[in-house]
Parts: C-alpha cells; sequence; structure tokens
C-alpha cells in the first residue's frame, strides 16, 4: 500500500509537468485548432535562456521572469514571421513549418549550448517536503506553480477582455470580427501565451530530467496525451489530464511486469489512441450545446 | 442632411462567380432603410460587401470614410454594426458574455450601464443573462443578436432578415423596437427582409434589388403604394 501511495504522489508530482505542457498544447490548439509539434523545443530554448541569464549571475526568479517576458515576444514573433503568412495554407505545410521549428530550435540550442546536459537549479531546493520522504520541495514547488498557473489562467479568461475577446476569437472568428476583434493579433496573442506557458514547464521540468537540447521530448508526448485525455479545447482538463497521465505512468511503470521505463513511451502513445477512439472530445472537452 | 452611406458601382464577386453588378444607392444619417428582394437578389451579399466579408469593386464611403480596401475589424470600429443572417452570437457563451463582446472595442466606462439598458429593452435576455447563447430560443437569439450589435453603440446597424423564423407576435415587437432605436437612440438601419410589408411599415426608404442591380427606389410610402411594384417583386 505503501508502494501505491508512493508512486501516485511520484505520478502528481510528474504529472504536473505533464499538465503545464498541457495548457500550453490546449492554448495553441485553442487559437489555431493544431498541435504544435514544436512546442517542446520551444520550451527547452526558453530553459536555456533561463539557464543562460543565472550563469551570467542574474538570480532565478529575476531570469524567471525575464524569460517569461523574451519567451512570450518570441512566441508572438514566430506566430507573425512563420504563421501568419501560412494562414491559409493546407494543414500539411502547417505541419511542415512545426517540424521545420522544430529542427530550427533544436540544433541552434545544441549549436549555441552544445548537447552534454547541465545542472539547472530548483528555487524550491530537493529537500524532502515537510518530512516526507514521497516528496521532495521541488516536486511540491511544481505542483504549486501548476495550479497558480490554471488559477491565473481562469481568471484571465473568464475576467478579462481580452481573455473574452481570445474566446470570441477562437469560438468563432467570423462573429469575431464582426464586433471588432482582430482575430489574427489574438492567435499571435495565443502563441505568446502558449510558449510563456511552456518556459514555465521547462524550467520546472529542467531540475529533474536534466537541461539538454532533446530534454523535452517524451515530455511533450505525454502533455499531447494529457491536453488529450482532459479535452484539447479545456485548460481545467488539460491539467487534470496532466496529473492522471502522470499517475498512470508510474503506476503502470511499476505494477505491469514487462513495463520498465522504455515502454512508458509507447504507453502514452497508446493512452492518446485509447482517448481519442473512446471519448474524442476527452474527459473535459466542451461539445457546443446546440439548438436544432 | 447629408447621406451617411453612399455605395457606388459595386460589385462582388464569391470566387468567380459574380453577385453585385454595379449596385449603386445611398442612406441618410438616421433613416431606416430597408433592402427588399427575391431568394438570390443579392441582399446579403450587399450587406458582406459593407463590412468586407466578400471580394468587392466600386465604392462605399460611410461619412465621408471609403470602406473598400478596409478590414472587417476596422469597419466595425468606424461604428458600422452587422447583424448576420443567421444571428451570429457566439453560441457558447453566455448571454451577458454576448454584450459584453458587442461592447469589446469600447473604451467607455458606461458599458456595465448599456448592459442594463439592452435588459429593459429585451427583459427576456436578463432572465437569461447566465445561459450559453446557444440554448436560447431563434426569437430569443435573435434579440440577443440585435442587442449585442447595439453595445457597440453604432452609427449604422446592418440587420439580415431579423424576422427570419420568428413567430409574428415576436416579429412585430422586434420592430416596435427596432422603431425606437431608430428614432430615440439616432441609429441609422439598413435591414434586408422577406416581409416586405412590414419592413414597408418601418422604413422611410426602400430599395429593391433584382440580380444584382437596384431596380426601383423611393420612399417606402411610394413603394408600398406602388401595386405594380408590390405584384411583380414583392409578391402581396
Ligand atoms: N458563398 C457563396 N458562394 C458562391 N455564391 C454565392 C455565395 N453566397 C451567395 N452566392 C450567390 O450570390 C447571389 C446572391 O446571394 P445573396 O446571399 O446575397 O442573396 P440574398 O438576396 O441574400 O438571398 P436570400 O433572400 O435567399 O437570403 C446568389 O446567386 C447566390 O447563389
Ligand atoms: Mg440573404
Amino acid at each position: 500500500m505503501e508502494l501505491f501511495t508512493n508512486q501516485v504522489l511520484a505520478g502528481i508530482a510528474t504529472g504536473a509537468i505533464y499538465a503545464c505542457m498541457a495548457l500550453a498544447v490546449v492554448m495553441i490548439y485553442q487559437a489555431i485548432d493544431q498541435l504544435n509539434f514544436a512546442q517542446g523545443e520551444m520550451a527547452m530554448f526558453s530553459t536555456f535562456l533561463a539557464w543562460q541569464m543565472i550563469q551570467w549571475g542574474v538570480p532565478f526568479w529575476g531570469a524567471f521572469a525575464l524569460t517569461l517576458v523574451i519567451s512570450f515576444a518570441g512566441g508572438v514573433m514566430i506566430e507573425r514571421l512563420l504563421f501568419k503568412p501560412l494562414a491559409n495554407a493546407p494543414i500539411l505545410t502547417h505541419v511542415a513549418g512545426f517540424i521545420a521549428l522544430f529542427a530550427i530550435l533544436n540544433s541552434v540550442a545544441g549549436l549555441t549550448w552544445d548537447f552534454t546536459i547541465k545542472q539547472f537549479p530548483s528555487p524550491f531546493g530537493s529537500a524532502p517536503f515537510l518530512g516526507s520522504q514521497l516528496i521532495s520541495t521541488h516536486q511540491a514547488g511544481m505542483i504549486a506553480v501548476t495550479l497558480v498557473l490554471l488559477l491565473a489562467l481562469y481568471f484571465f479568461f473568464q475576467f478579462t477582455r481580452i481573455g473574452l475577446a481570445m474566446r470570441a476569437a477562437a469560438a468563432q472568428p467570423e462573429s469575431a470580427r464582426l464586433v471588432g476583434i482582430n482575430t489574427s493579433w489574438m492567435v499571435a496573442l495565443g502563441w505568446g501565451m502558449a510558449s510563456a506557458i511552456g518556459a514555465i514547464a521547462g524550467m520546472m521540468i529542467a531540475p529533474v530530467v536534466f537541461l539538454e537540447p532533446n530534454m523535452m521530448g517524451g515530455v511533450l508526448i505525454y502533455g499531447f496525451a494529457a491536453a488529450v485525455l482532459g479535452g484539447l479545447s479545456s485548460p481545467f482538463g488539460a491539467v487534470i489530464g496532466g496529473f492522471l497521465v502522470g499517475i498512470f505512468e508510474n503506476l503502470a511503470g511499476t505494477y505491469i511486469p514487462g513495463v520498465g521505463n522504455e515502454l512508458k513511451l509507447p504507453i502514452a502513445l497508446a493512452l492518446i489512441i485509447t482517448v481519442l477512439v473512446v471519448k474524442p472530445n476527452g474527459l473535459f472537452g466542451r461539445s457546443v450545446v446546440k439548438r436544432v | 442632411m447629408s447621406a451617411l452611406l453612399t455605395v457606388t458601382d459595386l460589385r462582388a464577386y464569391y470566387g468567380q462567380v459574380q453577385a453585385l453588378h454595379g449596385l449603386q444607392f445611398e442612406m441618410k444619417e438616421g433613416s431606416m432603410t430597408t433592402l427588399l428582394g427575391a431568394n438570390g437578389a443579392g441582399k446579403t451579399t450587399t450587406l458582406r460587401a459593407i463590412c468586407a466579408m466578400v471580394r468587392s469593386t466600386g465604392s462605399i464611403q460611410f461619412a465621408g470614410t471609403p470602406l473598400l480596401g478596409r478590414s472587417t475589424e476596422a469597419i466595425v470600429k468606424l461604428g458600422i454594426a452587422h447583424v448576420p443572417q443567421g444571428r451570429g452570437t457566439f453560441t457558447s457563451m453566455t448571454v451577458e458574455e454576448n454584450l459584453q463582446l458587442g461592447a469589446i472595442t469600447r473604451k467607455d466606462k458606461e458599458i456595465a450601464s448599456d448592459i442594463e439598458r439592452m435588459y429593459a429593452h429585451f427583459p427576456v435576455l436578463k432572465q437569461r443573462h447566465t445561459q450559453q447563447a446557444g440554448t436560447l430560443s431563434g426569437g430569443e437569439q435573435q434579440m440577443l443578436a440585435v442587442a449585442r450589435a447595439l453595445m457597440l453603440r453604432p452609427r449604422l446597424m446592418l440587420l439580415d432578415e431579423p424576422s427570419f423564423g420568428l413567430a409574428p407576435l415576436v416579429v412585430r415587437d422586434l420592430f416596435r423596437i427596432l422603431g425606437k432605436i431608430n428614432r430615440e437612440d439616432k441609429v441609422s438601419i439598413l435591414v434586408v427582409e422577406q416581409n416586405a410589408q412590414l419592413a414597408l411599415e418601418l422604413a422611410d426608404h426602400a430599395y429593391v434589388i433584382e440580380t444584382g442591380r437596384i431596380v426601383m427606389s423611393g420612399t417606402a410610402t411610394d413603394i408600398a403604394s406602388n401595386e405594380d411594384i408590390r405584384k411583380s417583386y414583392l409578391g402581396y
């Protein structure tokens, strides 16, 4: 039983990362109806920027805040320069764009910072949390950051005018233009926010997996799995999905014989496919109420 | 009074298909003008052209400002609110959010009091203010669409078949409110209608469109009293 609780808690802790990534995935999906395959690389690149600033002597939270600002601006720029010109292109063109972005960010990071793994500091330390051996202060901090982020997003979308405008632009772009919303900028804003959220995920996970250009590969797949499980239209669902995927991953690794670390990734993929087949809208995805 | 809207030689295209063939009309400030015509005549296309929602050439002047070449959202910001055919409410959002979206370009402090004014015009919306717009009845959605458009505090409101699918009593009510808004709030209204009889009762001016051209124009009273026009174009 203790092993079980242990694994569930560890699952919630890793789940926090997937939840952050899934939030970023959902942000972009809401804005452009597509999954951004380069989301993980964007997060990795942001994390390197933070690492570089810390190397230069910037205190952690200063580097954290600066990285968010730069990542936001970078996300907006990527949309304006690369994806806005593709707005009316077929979906495969977009996929090609995502792959190009992936490759560019990955190799530029490799060239600039090389491929050796680097230590990334945790702002929360790694002592046992409240004297418990089950979960460390960093993991507890990660969970807290995820929940704060979710609350902030909820507040933003529910109670600010710009959040309302973004929701309207995502739900019904033509109607949104008819009330005077510049839908194209709303998409750019979505990219900026997704990029900043991804940066948070990157900076939270780097102390656990170490920093290197390929650090986000597996994480992004889990982020996708979480987003699909929660429902691609729901930030709340994405976070719950993240925690569930984290728990599932840990339990499967512990209890299903033969599922070691190597088989964890196929399990995430199997989960994505199962959800898409059984419940395409995910657990919390909104199916819009329509009168007929 | 000077013209608020002047449309000259308007041509509109859906891909290769031309839907308007040199349309010409104008509208005075404060007027309630109606565009009449059979199905497929080009009424909806005319309203869409004004809002840059279809490719067009020619000239559209709004209070001296040329509209062609501007984006839809820029045109809305000039004070033109469009209630499209089939309503165009935000179905997944609440009634109140829809009203707030109508005022999303405004920066003044009177948005909340305007929402209350809309609830006074349309009391049923107040009862349903937390309900998803998609779950309202057809008539309620039409009222919401009109209220949403008014939240812009428009100078000109474009209405595409507001009576479509509504019970006669609801239609009367809606048009009574539109008349009131036109007189009291000085909103100019350009309304497309299938229900010509009702539209002519309320409007001061009327234009009849046939296959992308204006074929008749005059005061609403003149058009309504001309039996030939009524029989050949308006079908009543
Ligand atoms: N999206 C479109 N693609 C191609 N042709 C279109 C499109 N929309 C309208 N048309 C054509 O343009 C012409 C004018 O259509 P429009 O919708 O303006 O008519 P309308 O006067 O509003 O008719 P109704 O009373 O039925 O609403 C029609 O011949 C129609 O077939
Ligand atoms: Mg029409």
